[in-house]
C-alpha cells in the first residue's frame, strides 16, 4: 500500500491505477485478447454442462460425422465426430480445460521459481547474482523440447507430470526479467530510504520491490502461459504428453493426422482453437506491456 | 578483448559441465538404468551384461566422470536399438538438421530484417500493421499444426510439393518455411525496435542534416547499429532450431538428428538420448559463446560489462 502511494516506477510515468485501466481498455490488443480469453475460459468452465455428449462417449455408428458447415453435418454433432464417434465439440471444450490447467499450473511453478531466483539475484547482487545468472545459462543451454520429451517418456505421461516438467523448465524468462527489474529498482531512492529507516529485508522485498515489479511479472506470466500451452500441445502431439483418451488439443491433432488426407477439418478445428487461445493470451501480455511501459513500444 | 574471451569461455565450459551432469542424471530417473538402457527387447542376460559393462553398482560420481571421459574422447556409447555406436548414428544424421536449420534461419533473416526495417521507418502504417499481424500470428501458431496445414494445402490439394521424405530439394521447402516462420517474429520485433531507437539518435539526425541520401543513412548508419542484437538473437535461434527440429523432422519424415531424437526416446534408447541432449547443449553453448564474441567485437561497450 505504502509503496504504491509514493510510486515512482522506473518504466511508467506516475499515474493512478484508474488511468492505467482506461489506457488498457483503449488498447485494441488488450480488449480483443481479454475478450477472446474470457470467452474461452467461460466456455471451458460451463461449456461441457451445456452439451449432451461427454468427451469420452464413443458411438461407433456415428464415426467421422462432418461438422455442421460441411455437407452431411447435423446439429446433433455441430463440430462432427472423430474416428471413434466421439463428439468433437465436447472434446474441444474439455481440451480447453486441459490447456488452461497446463497454462496456469506451469506458470505457477515456473513463476515461483523464477521470481524467487530473479528477485534474489537482482536485490542481493554479488555472489547470489553470479549463481542465479549461471543457473539461467544452464537452463537456457538445455534443449527444452528434447529434455521434456525424454523426461515424460521415462517418468510416464500425465497432466501432473507435464505441468511439473514444464514448470521446472520454463522459469528462465521469469528469472531474467525479475532480475533486471529488481536491479533497476534497487538503486531508486525509496528503496534506499526504506533501508535507511531500518526496514527489514523481507519487508523491503515484499512492500517496496514486489509491487513495483508486478507489471513485468504479469507480462512474463502471460507470455510463458502461452508458451506452456503450445509446448503441451507439442508433447501430446508427439505422443509424450497427456495420455489418450484425454482430450488435449495437441492429441486431437495427432489423432486427426491419421485421416489428414480425407478429413482435414479434424486438425483444422483443434488447431484454430489452439491458435486462438495462444493468440489471445499473447495479445493481453503484449498489450499490458504497451500500457504499463509505453516507451518500450 | 582477450580477457573477455577467456572469461566467457570459462563460463561456457562450466555451463557445459553442469548440463552434462544433468543429462547424465536423466538415466537415473528411470528406476533401473540397466533396464532402461537395454531397451524393450532385452533379455535378462542383456540387462545383467549391461549392468556389469557400465558398472551401475559404482558411486554415481565415479560413473559420471567415467561417462564424461568417454564422451570427450568421442565414445558416446552404443545404441542397442539401432545396433550402431551412438557417435556414428548421430554423425550420420546431424548434417541434414544443420542444413535445414541454417537455411531456415537465413530465410527468416532475409524476410524478417527488411520487414522490421520497413515497419520501423513507417510506424503505425499498413506496412507496420501487416508486419505486426505476421509476427503475432507466427508466435501463436503451433508449428506442428502449421506444418500439417501446409501439407494439406501444398501437397494434398495443390500437389505442388512432396509431403514427406528428404530425397530432393523440393522436400525441404515446406520444412524450411515452417522453421523459418517460427524464428521470424522475434527477429522482426528486435529489428523494428532497434531501428526505431537508432533512427531517433542524434547521429542519424546529423547524417540527414548533412544531406546524405536517405538510403545511405538508413542502411549504412542506422541498420548497422540496430542489427547488433539481431546477430546474437539469430545465433540463439539457430540453437533453438535443433530442439525444434524434432517436431518438424518427425512430421516431414526427414531422417535428421531431430527424428533420431524422437525415435530414440520412443524406443527407450537412453544412450542416444543422453548423447543428443549433451550434444545439442554443447552446440547451443558454443554458438552462444561465438555470438558473445561477435557482439563484443561489433560493440566494444559489451567487453567492459
Amino acid at each position: 500500500m505504502a509503496a504504491v502511494d509514493h510510486n515512482a516506477p522506473v518504466e511508467a510515468a506516475p499515474s493512478p491505477h484508474r488511468a492505467m485501466l482506461r489506457r488498457a481498455l483503449a488498447h485494441g490488443g488488450v480488449t480483443i485478447g481479454a475478450g477472446l480469453l474470457l470467452i474461452i475460459i467461460v466456455m471451458a468452465v460451463i461449456g461441457p454442462f451445456l452439451i449432451a455428449h461427454g468427451p469420452y462417449d464413443q458411438d461407433l455408428t456415428a464415426r467421422l460425422v462432418p461438422p455442421i458447415w460441411m455437407e452431411g453435418g447435423s446439429w446433433e454433432h455441430p463440430f462432427g465426430t472423430d474416428q471413434l464417434g466421439r463428439d468433437y465439440l465436447a472434446r474441444l471444450l474439455y481440451g480447453a480445460r486441459i490447456s488452461l490447467m497446463i497454462g496456469f499450473g506451469t506458470v505457477f511453478i515456473a513463476g515461483t521459481i523464477g521470481t524467487v531466483l530473479g528477485v534474489a539475484a537482482g536485490y542481493f547482487g554479488g555472489r547470489v547474482d553470479m549463481v542465479v545468472t549461471f543457473l539461467i545459462s544452464v537452463r537456457l543451454s538445455t534443449p527444452l523440447v528434447l529434455v521434456a520429451l525424454a523426461v515424460v517418456s521415462i517418468v510416464g505421461g500425465s497432466l501432473q507430470v507435464v505441468v511439473l516438467v514444464l514448470g521446472l523448465l520454463l522459469w528462465d524468462r521469469f528469472a531474467v526479467v525479475m532480475r533486471a527489474s529488481t536491479m533497476q529498482l534497487r538503486a531508486i531512492e525509496y528503496v534506499t530510504a526504506a533501508r535507511a529507516i531500518g526496514c527489514s529485508t523481507p519487508r523491503i522485498l515484499t512492500r517496496e520491490i514486489m509491487p513495483n515489479v508486478m507489471n513485468n511479472l504479469i507480462v512474463v506470466t502471460t507470455l510463458e502461459m502461452a508458451h506452456a500451452i503450445l509446448l503441451e500441445a507439442v508433447l501430446s502431439f508427439l505422443g509424450l504428453g497427456v495420455k489418450p483418451p484425454t482430450p488435449s488439443w495437441g492429441l486431437m491433432i495427432a489423432e486427426g493426422r491419421e485421416v489428414l488426407l480425407f478429413e482435414p477439418w479434424l486438425i483444422t478445428i483443434p488447431g484454430l482453437a489452439l491458435l486462438t487461445l495462444v493468440l489471445s493470451i499473447n495479445l493481453v501480455g503484449d498489450g499490458i506491456r504497451d500500457v504499463t511501459s509505453p516507451e518500450d513500444r | 578483448m582477450l580477457y573477455y574471451s577467456v572469461k566467457r569461455f570459462g563460463l561456457a565450459l562450466l555451463v557445459a559441465v553442469v548440463v552434462s551432469f544433468l543429462s547424465f542424471q536423466l538415466l537415473f530417473l528411470a528406476s533401473d538404468p540397466a533396464i532402461a538402457l537395454a531397451g524393450e527387447a532385452a533379455t535378462e542376460e542383456d540387462i545383467i551384461a549391461i549392468r556389469e559393462f557400465y558398472g551401475f553398482d559404482r558411486p554415481v560420481l565415479v560413473q559420471y566422470i567415467d561417462w564424461l571421459g568417454r564422451f570427450i574422447r568421442g565414445d558416446f556409447g552404443y545404441s542397442y536399438y539401432f545396433n550402431l555406436p551412438v557417435s556414428e548414428l548421430i554423425l550420420g544424421r546431424l548434417g541434414v538438421t544443420f542444413q535445414l536449420g541454417l537455411v531456415a534461419v537465413l530465410l527468416a533473416i532475409v524476410v524478417a530484417v527488411p520487414l522490421g526495417v520497413a515497419a520501423a521507418i513507417r510506424p503505425n502504417t499498413i506496412i507496420d500493421r501487416t508486419a505486426l499481424v505476421i509476427s503475432v500470428l507466427g508466435q501463436a501458431m503451433p508449428s506442428f499444426w502449421f506444418a500439417l496445414v501446409l501439407i494439406v494445402v501444398f501437397s494434398v490439394n495443390l500437389r505442388w510439393l512432396p509431403a514427406s521424405g528428404a530425397d530432393s530439394w523440393q522436400h525441404f521447402i515446406l520444412p524450411t518455411i515452417v522453421i523459418a516462420y517460427f524464428a521470424m517474429p522475434a527477429i522482426m520485433r528486435l529489428t523494428r525496435g532497434g531501428m526505431i531507437e537508432v533512427l531517433s539518435a542524434d547521429y542519424i539526425r546529423t547524417a540527414k542534416a548533412k544531406g546524405l541520401r536517405p538510403f545511405k543513412v538508413l542502411f549504412k548508419h542506422a541498420l548497422r547499429n540496430a542489427i547488433i542484437p539481431v546477430v546474437s538473437l539469430a545465433a540463439v535461434q539457430f540453437g533453438f532450431m535443433l530442439s525444434g527440429s524434432i517436431v518438424v523432422e518427425t512430421i516431414f519424415a526427414i531422417d535428421g538428428a531431430g527424428q533420431l531424437a524422437w525415435e530414440s526416446i520412443n524406443r527407450n534408447d537412453l544412450a542416444t538420448v543422453q548423447a543428443l541432449i549433451l550434444l545439442f547443449a554443447m552446440i547451443y553453448v558454443m554458438i552462444n559463446f561465438l555470438a558473445d564474441l561477435l557482439n563484443a567485437w561489433l560493440d566494444p561497450r559489451v567487453r567492459v560489462a
